[in-house]
């Protein structure tokens, strides 16, 4: 079933070189299934995610043939509305986690409000849910993290506190943008179960955006390949290294081995054709 | 070039004390790549943090080129040892655009024809003209994070302290700032200290490392050991095989 329904996205921004095409026509569906978005830096995969909830800043601007959230489309909604979608219907935990928290109230009152504001429940029940999520997350010491603020956590702990929150109100959709990036490989498996259980559980669609290729094409089920703000590629995640776009291929290359070392990594050789070629559409027709 | 001696960094006190690193003791020899790696929280950071003087409670001995530090790091330090931090977020002033960054740093270096090494730097971390008078909001994940880079290299350092540097970054980039950290470690004889949890990257950039956990280093290796995947800590062992069941192979 198609939860989310994207058709030829754009997102623009004035610059003093003229306007600058960050997305250019993606076009692509979501189930109940994990979306992997991978590409390079600047191929726009941020973009996309803040466009879909439209949090794109001004002056930057979106345009669609529509945004399409279980028949609603989000391009209509009013900001009032549309504030209402994000957090309650979509959740994304942003690339930079520490700088979505507030960096002057404790993590446990900011996990609180959050729970406070989508439950109709107390205090009491708020505060043992925050620290069941940071447990689930696998924060080790989560009374001291409730009474800490954003700076005295580190890196991999940030990334796991956004995670829990995002969590806390049930979304239909959650946009992971780098969730994991900062994990080592045992915690980034904990985290990667949890939003494997919400997919294949309780019906949640995920778009994962990453640039580590392993990892999605182990995690997730469908991949979109992004290069210049297109959709250059779409594939069965499992196929990725059989992948055919020379960029893509490109990619697999760079990586790399511990079993393979060399002083230099094989860089990424662009064409400009890459650039040109018109989006690939990542809708799936519904089974 | 680095002497580390029974380093103990601790954060807050009573109930919230936090010991981040407890007793650890390594040194990286000049022109050596020394890599930390370990579990999310385990103090790695904050190592780091604390050579270059942001860890406000620390107890050991830090030797940098000879020199014991103190409480303070003075202008000499910061010419000699620079860092990449984990966030290219927060490291980047929001105000500031690219080339006020990078200007600014060469200035307070002392360096001259700013303009040129302005663009030398940008192109080394593989940054077009384009990106120069962008502000952090107006880049990508990945391109601050070459800012950060760019703005390392400007003073030409001597031990560069890295904190997770390419894990904001996509692979093709990523081999590129490998490889230009590869090139600059050759030509100018520099010592990286590296922080990351990418064992393939470690491994391509590093000659030993140290594996951490809840502030202790549980063992330190040679990369063979890394890359036959022999270590004898359970911790490590488990580290090393968790990443190896999850990567496949292109
Ligand atoms: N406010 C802005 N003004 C001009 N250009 C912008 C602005 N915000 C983003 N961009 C550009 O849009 C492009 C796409 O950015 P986006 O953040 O989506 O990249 P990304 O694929 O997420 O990259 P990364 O992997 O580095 O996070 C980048 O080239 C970036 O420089
Ligand atoms: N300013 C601070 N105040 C209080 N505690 C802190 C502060 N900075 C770090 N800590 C704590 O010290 C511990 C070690 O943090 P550190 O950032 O060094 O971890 P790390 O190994 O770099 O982890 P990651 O891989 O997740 O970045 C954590 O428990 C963290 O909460
Ligand atoms: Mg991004
Ligand atoms: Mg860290």
């Amino acid at each position: 079933m198609t939860l989310l329904e994207v058709e030829d996205l754009w997102v623009k921004f004035p610059t003093r070189q003229g306007i600058f095409e960050a997305v250019r026509g993606v076009s692509f569906s979501l189930g109940k299934e994990r979306l992997g978005i991978v590409g390079e830096s600047g191929s726009g995969k941020s973009m996309t995610g803040r466009a879909i909830l439209r949090l794109i800043r001004k002056p930057g601007i979106v345009e669609a043939g529509h945004i399409t959230l279980e028949g609603t489309d989000l391009m209509q909604l009013s900001e009032k509305e549309m504030r209402k979608v994000r957090g309650q219907r979509i959740s994304m935990v942003m690339q930079d986690p520490k700088f979505s928290l507030n960096p002057v109230m404790t993590i446990g009152a900011q996990m609180m409000e959050a729970y406070l504001l989508h439950k109709n429940t107390s205090k009491t029940q708020a505060r043992a849910k925050s620290l069941e999520m940071l447990k689930a997350v696998s924060i080790s010491d989560p009374e001291r993290v409730m009474r800490a603020y954003p700076h005295e956590m580190s890196g991999g702990m940030g990334q796991r506190i956004m995670i829990a929150m995002m969590l806390i109100p049930d979304p239909q959709i959650l946009i992971a943008d780098e969730p994991t990036s900062a994990l080592d490989v045992s915690v980034q498996r904990q985290v990667l179960d949890i939003m494997d259980r919400l997919v294949t559980e309780r019906g949640m669609g995920l778009i994962f955006i990453s640039h580590d290729l392993n990892l999605v094409a182990e995690f997730c089920d469908r991949v979109l390949i992004m290069y210049a703000g297109r959709v250059v590629e779409v594939c069965d995640a499992d196929r990725l290294h059989e992948a055919k776009h020379p960029y893509t291929q490109g990619l697999l290359n760079s990586l790399p081995r511990i079993e393979d070392p060399r002083k230099h990594l094989v860089a990424l050789k662009r064409d400009d054709a890459w650039a040109e070629a018109p989006s690939v559409s990542g809708v799936k027709a519904d089974a | 070039m680095l002497d580390i001696e029974n380093l103990n960094v601790w954060f807050g006190d009573g109930r919230d004390r936090v010991d981040a690193v407890k007793a650890a003791t390594f040194s990286v020899k000049q022109g050596e790549s020394f890599g930390l790696v370990g579990e999310s929280g385990s103090g790695k950071s904050t190592i780091l943090r604390a050579i270059t003087g942001l860890a406000p409670h620390w107890s050991g001995r830090i030797t940098v080129d000879g020199t014991d530090l103190g409480k303070r790091r003075d202008r000499a330090f910061y010419k000699k040892v620079q860092m990449v931090f984990q966030d290219p977020y927060a490291s980047l002033h929001p105000r500031h655009s690219v080339d006020q960054v990078l200007s600014e740093t060469l200035y307070l270096h002392g360096v001259g024809d700013i303009d040129k090494r302005v663009s030398t730097l940008l192109e080394d971390v593989g940054l077009g003209a384009r990106f120069r008078f962008r502000y952090p909001h107006q880049l990508s994940g990945g391109q601050r994070q070459r800012v950060a880079i760019a703005r390392a290299l400007a003073g030409e350092p001597k031990l560069l302290l890295l904190d997770e540097p390419t894990s904001a970054l996509d692979v093709s980039v990523q081999a590129e700032i490998l490889n230009l950290l590869t090139d600059l470690r050759e030509d100018r004889g520099l010592t990286y200290l590296m922080v990351s949890h990418d064992l393939p990257v470690v491994s391509h950039m590093c000659e030993r490392l140290a594996v951490m956990k809840s502030g202790e280093i549980v063992e330190m290796m040679g990369v063979e050991t890394l890359r036959k995947m022999t270590p004898s800590h359970p911790y490590s062992q488990s580290l090393l095989g968790a990443s190896v069941s999850h990567k496949i192979t292109a």
